[in-house]
């Protein structure tokens, strides 16, 4: 590798690539041969920065120039201006990377880095994720060479037992113990399997991950195929992720090339191999015992526990699974010790955690904090607040098997039992904000959907517990809810929760649950007064018109698409609200604001 | 991979083409290349740096390029700056002073005195 002056780091995560970061990429690599440039400058794909919101992203070293919303027409400008003549190009600047007398910020002072600290996502958006060389470069397959050398088994454990790192799949069960159980049996044949099945809406964490530093992954694997004595590895991917898939595809391919996979790793009589299966799209093959059987080419169905899989998992051999996120903390854990990770988080939950931001946020993307951080910290000083000068109602959390955090628990530091002692759950990390435009018994129809779609179908609490639910919710929103409509749903998710076979139904009445517990108003006003506060419940709206404000200027009756306006010009217009649909067309277009809903 | 000096090795090689992304105490060479700069012939000089900056491998230099700093009768103008030290700005530099610069001042740690901005001006006024 020659010296070059100045790289130009791209982003080509999903985020990025759909918003065209590849064109960006072939025009800075044309532009550069241009002007005779590309021997001194580097064009490197990476990873995801996490600013998503802002995308395509391009960085330049050495001067760290962070330029945000790229279009392969600045490209040009960028080139000729920062690369031949060395001034950067403020105005395209992401604008929070420019202090108030214009200067450059480094990226840790901006905002939106400034209270996070990246330890699975350290080499997202630093590397060029499909070359091995780098990934090596930033201390890649270290912490195998420390484990294989002077390390045994034991020890390995130990280390992760006593680094405090639990599960960042969701369900925060201590990882230490649970390599320690897939250990301990005695098995010429054991298996280490990587769950990258993210399923929740709006998480993205182990995407990132695995498309931006896909060698940590495959490196975790490998020490933990040394600790509990497994030589083959399967990583369970969506097909849905095609960047991941192909980066993991590169990623194995190179490290066979290596043999940093394969037989006598690092000339020790330690084996260890890797495979990808790619999963369909099912959410229940998140849960362990369907995503096994899934690997095995059955039916992606759970299975009652125990045996769990520690004991007989894989093809009936004892297996350990972990999510993405958890394996990328391994490799920082063995080289920097326990210590240093156990120090960072609160005392039951340590290190850090990747959470997606989605929702009504200012800055969508991926941040990742240490435990403990507040929600406000999160949604306020990191994601920039709620777009719009609107009110913040609540966060989700833990997708279709979590809650909604209201204000009054912002403050509350964010770990595993804090966010369970709210009525929420970790869960895989997607957070999305929600402000007062949201229907908060929407929103629990909208995760039921989901769960009601995505049950296997294999136990009848879920099967059917779910789809009455649905059904409750259904006819709540649509007005037709009756007084005691709320203990029904509350009793029947107890009963779900209760006798539900796998993770999947065991928390799908969440959402439910913790809306009813804290906007149990909303659910009081569709039922008992067949209105919906925030707007949203289209069956319970209508639109009326303010006879003092109309003008009759006709312009509402031009517009609404199934002709229930009717009037004379310059006379106060009238909605038929047996022919209206509730659209709202009228509302945006009225310049008077004569039009109103309730 | 066999031993843990292979791994080693492509871990020196690659940091070195890479290190400009970490937050290192560098050694910064700044060519100015505005437009009275490049007239000057700027560009040669910055290429010059490159060149030698590569041969020698050195891993903690990064040679930057920036606008005209105001005094385009000297140009091609070069600062250097190293951690904690004044800078020191060369002038009218040509391709053939760059191999010097490199092996005394960055180095080194000497400044060129003969090439600096001061001493130019004490003798050519």
């Amino acid at each position: 590798m020659g010296f070059f002056r100045s790289q130009v780091l791209c982003c080509t995560g999903t985020g990025c690539s759909s918003s065209g970061s590849h064109k960006i990429i072939d025009a800075f690599e044309e532009e550069i041969k241009k002007v005779g440039l590309e021997n001194e400058i580097k064009v490197v794909p990476t990873g995801c920065f996490g600013l998503c919101e802002t995308g395509p992203v391009v960085i330049i070293y050495p001067e760290g120039a962070f330029y945000s919303h790229i279009k392969v027409e600045d490209v040009p400008r960028i080139v000729s201006e920062h690369l031949v003549k060395g001034r950067v190009v403020r105005d395209l600047l992401y604008s929070e990377s420019v202090d108030e007398s214009e200067n450059i910020r480094s990226l840790n002072e901006v905002d939106f880095y400034k209270k996070q600290h990246r330890v699975a996502l350290r080499n997202c958006g630093v590397i060029d994720p499909e070359s091995i060389e780098e990934y090596i470069a930033f201390d890649g397959y270290r912490a195998l060479a420390k484990c294989l050398f002077e390390l045994t088994p034991d020890e390995v454990v130990d280390i992760i037992k006593r680094s405090g790192l639990r599960g960042r799949g969701g369900g925060g069960f201590p990882t230490g113990i649970k390599w320690s159980l897939a250990q301990k049996p005695v098995s010429n044949i054991k298996y280490v399997c990587c769950n990258a099945d993210e399923g929740d809406p709006g998480a993205f964490m182990d995407r990132s991950v695995l498309e931006g530093d896909p060698h940590a992954v495959l490196e975790a694997m490998a020490i933990a195929g040394y600790a509990i004595g497994a030589q083959q590895g399967y990583i369970y991917v969506r097909a849905e992720y095609p960047i991941a898939v192909k980066r993991l595809r590169i990623a194995i391919d190179q490290a066979r090339k290596m043999e940093l996979l394969g037989k006598g790793i690092f000339g020790t009589d330690f084996n260890f191999d890797i495979d990808l299966r790619l999963g369909s799209g099912a959410f229940v093959c998140g849960e362990e015992t369907a995503l096994l059987a899934s690997i095995e080419g059955g039916r992606g169905e759970p299975r009652p526990r125990p045996p769990f899989p520690a004991v007989k998992g894989l093809f009936g051999k004892p297996t350990l699974l972990n999510n993405v996120e958890t394996y990328a903390n391994i490799c920082q854990i063995i080289l920097n010790g326990p210590e240093w990770f156990a120090q960072m988080g609160t005392e039951k939950s340590k290190g850090t955690k990747v959470f997606a931001l989605g929702g009504k946020i200012t800055n969508t993307g991926l941040v990742e904090i240490p435990m403990g951080t507040t929600l406000r910290e999160v949604i306020y000083d990191i994601g920039g607040g709620i777009p719009g000068g609107k009110a913040f109602k609540a966060a989700q959390t833990g997708g279709p098997s979590g809650g909604c955090i209201p204000a009054e628990h912002l403050d509350t530091p964010i770990d595993y039992d804090n966010l369970l002692s709210i009525g929420s759950m970790m869960g895989s990390g997607g957070m999305i904000v929600l402000d007062e435009d949201n229907c908060m018994v929407d929103i629990a129809k909208f995760f039921l959907e989901f769960t009601v779609d995505e049950s296997c179908g294999k136990c009848p609490p879920c099967r059917i517990g779910t789809r009455r639910m649905y059904e409750m919710l259904t006819k709540i929103t649509e007005g037709r809810g009756e007084p005691g409509d709320i203990d029904k749903l509350e009793r029947l998710a107890k009963n779900i929760k209760a006798a539900s076979l796998c993770g999947l139904g065991q928390t799908a009445p969440n959402p439910v649950l913790s809306t009813i517990r804290y906007f149990r108003d909303e659910y009081e006003a569709h039922i008992n007064e067949k209105r919906c506060p925030a707007g949203v419940c289209k069956a319970l709206l209508c639109y009326t018109i303010d006879a003092s404000k109309c003008t009759g200027c006709s312009l509402c009756a031009r517009v609404c698409p199934v002709n229930a306006i009717s009037g004379e010009i310059k006379k106060p217009f009238v909605i038929d609200q047996e022919k209206c649909i509730k659209c709202g067309a009228c509302m945006e277009k009225c310049r008077f604001g004569a039009i109103l809903h309730k | 991979m066999k031993t843990l000096q292979e791994l080693e090795e492509i871990r020196k090689r690659t940091l070195d083409a890479i290190n400009l992304r970490k937050d290192t105490e560098a050694i910064r060479v700044v060519v100015g290349m505005a437009t009275c700069g490049i007239a000057a012939g700027a560009r040669p000089v910055l290429t010059a740096f490159i060149d030698e900056v590569a041969k020698r491998n050195l891993s903690n230099v990064v040679v930057a390029q920036t606008g005209c700093i105001g005094v385009c009768r000297l140009e091609p103008i070069v600062e250097i700056y190293r951690p904690g030290e004044e800078k020191v700005t060369y002038v009218k530099v040509t391709p053939d002073m760059v191999g010097r610069i490199v092996t005394e001042h960055i180095v080194n740690g000497n400044a060129v005195r003969d090439y600096t901005i001061g001493y130019y001006e004490a003798h050519n006024n």
